[in-house]
């Protein structure tokens, strides 16, 4: 591995201020968040596609392009999750050509957090913290305890107190210090970032947040590769803070650039629950003030993030891209979870059911055109949220252990279907 | 008197104090003796249009003032504003 520093410095996105690469994620001028910010030309002098081919297939095979200094050494095996082309699927929604983002399979918690993760507590250790902490709405709790506990290090996680139960056992389970918070995510966030100022703990999208959220680029950089190296034409991805829709944009923008995959054409569009849909509602209002919710209320509890912190750049990136942006109803969610389930064998929780139900009107408005291709990113695990379908998929029917009742119920299926 | 809670961004300004007591009837009147105890301090939450920045939530007591009354929101004696940095998700 070459010694150049490619990782160079952080950022303030809205006055471009440069900052040490430390424990620090908004800029003392203006609040704008930080970014991680690179030496592209050192990048662009090692990288290429064949490099990166003969390396594992883990989302360190791009190491050049995520934010620390020596080599991974938290979350080494995440990562090069499949991407399936999905023709059943994209015959039920009438369009030419649907592929499945599948990080439902992430490793090692079944959700696209590992990638975020892994950055953030690499990180963690080079900058000596012991104890590590997020806020979360489940997914990244899993992580962060899993990862850390693989580490060795010490954990807390802050939750709502409303959260699925698989949620909370999937980060009970590995001795973490789960705490959970009355009240929405938001005020979760409140508390940790107060938190955060107060104890010197490494909270993986406070203080971290900066290393944490290049994570999510790998998904983007992955889909890519898994297609040939080009870009889809179409990426649909849910939001919650819609820091994964930007990064994914940041992806696909740093590849174009280093000459990576060809320049072309590409849309990217957001998909919200109607329950907690800040930035569909800014987006459908013409606007980049995206206002709050204040009580989310919807199925989809990972994506209730009332006030999504990269609300206003998600807006951006659909913007520049000719991207539009859904929400959809409860219902709609569950349909969305059982199609993609009965047509490409893949259980997604909640935010992957408002994933393809969001992908449907968007194709069948006309946003994303039926003789075109789409990628969908499915983000979690549906083992993980099964209340949300629990009296909404049937029940098994139970017979005895005999033939005859079997035969029985197999003869009452064929005369109720004549 | 109302407490303000300090972000460790803007501590540097405030002599690394985490609370500070100032008075006044509401959000704009606090953060304007805010900034004249502490100068440079309101600049830094709100911006040259007087509105307070995009990536700013503050609360009293637990409620975003977005919901409330923005830079008008009474504070009241036994208040607490608090200065929060938006954070990503999770």
């Amino acid at each position: 591995m070459s010694k150049k520093p490619f990782f160079s410095n952080l950022k303030c996105r809205e006055c471009g201020r440069l900052y040490e690469k430390e424990a620090i994620h908004i800029c003392e001028f203006d609040f704008g968040p930080l970014e991680a910010a690179y030496d592209y030309e050192a990048i662009r002098a090692v990288l290429t596609r064949e490099l990166i081919e003969s390396r594992p297939q883990t989302m360190w095979r791009y190491r050049e392009l995520l934010p620390i200094d020596g080599e991974p050494t938290v979350g080494t095996q995440v990562g090069f999750t499949p991407l399936v082309k999905a023709a059943r699927l994209a015959k039920a929604l009438g369009i030419r050509e649907i592929w499945i983002k599948n990080d439902s399979v992430n490793y090692p918690t079944l959700s696209f957090k590992d990638r975020v993760v892994s950055v953030a507590l690499s990180r963690a250790r080079e900058l000596g913290f012991e104890v590590v902490a997020c806020a979360s709405t489940g997914n990244l709790a899993n992580s962060v305890a899993a990862n850390a506990a693989n580490a060795g290090l010490k954990s807390y996680v802050l939750i709502p107190s409303n959260l699925e139960q698989g949620k909370v056992l999937g980060s009970l389970v590995y001795g973490t210090n789960v705490i959970a918070i009355k009240g929405p995510y938001d005020q979760v966030n409140r508390l940790c970032s107060e938190i955060a100022g107060k104890y010197g703990w490494g909270f993986v999208n406070v203080n971290l947040r900066p290393y944490y959220a290049e994570g999510s680029k790998t998904m983007g950089f992955e889909i890519a590769e898994q297609l040939g190296w080009k870009l889809p034409r179409h990426t649909v991805v849910c939001m919650a803070s819609g820091s994964l829709l930007t990064k994914i944009h940041k992806a696909y923008k740093e590849f174009i650039d280093l000459d990576i995959v060809p320049k072309s054409d590409f849309t990217i569009h957001g998909a919200q629950a109607s329950g907690c849909s800040p930035i569909s509602t800014a987006f459908k209002a013409g606007s980049e003030m995206v206002k709050p919710v204040q009580n989310p209320d919807t199925i989809a509890k990972s994506l209730a993030i009332g006030t999504p912190a990269d609300g206003y750049y998600a807006i951006r990136s659909m913007r520049e891209t000719g991207g539009s942006c859904e929400d959809c109803s409860d219902e709609e969610i569950v349909e969305g979870i059982k199609l993609l389930a009965e047509t490409t064998g893949i259980f997604a929780e909640t935010a992957g059911g408002v994933t393809v139900a969001c992908a449907r009107k968007l194709i069948e408005s006309g946003k994303i055109p039926r003789d075109e291709s789409a990628v969908l990113c499915i983000t979690g695990h549906g083992l993980k949220t099964q209340e949300a379908i629990i009296g909404k998929v049937g029940e098994p029917r139970v017979i005895g252990a005999s033939l005859r009742e079997f035969e029985a119920l197999v003869a009452d299926e064929v005369a109720s279907k004549a | 008197m109302p407490i303000v809670r300090i972000p460790t961004p803007l501590r540097k300004l405030t002599n690394n104090l985490e609370e500070v007591t100032v008075s006044g009837a509401t959000l704009g009147v606090v953060l304007d003796e805010l900034n004249a105890t502490y100068p440079g301090l309101s600049e830094r939450i709100i911006d040259e249009n007087g509105v307070i920045r995009r990536f700013v939530n503050i609360f009293v007591n637990d409620e975003d003032v977005r919901f409330l009354q923005e830079k008008e929101t009474p504070i009241q004696e036994a208040d607490v504003v608090s200065i929060v940095p938006a954070i990503a998700g999770g």
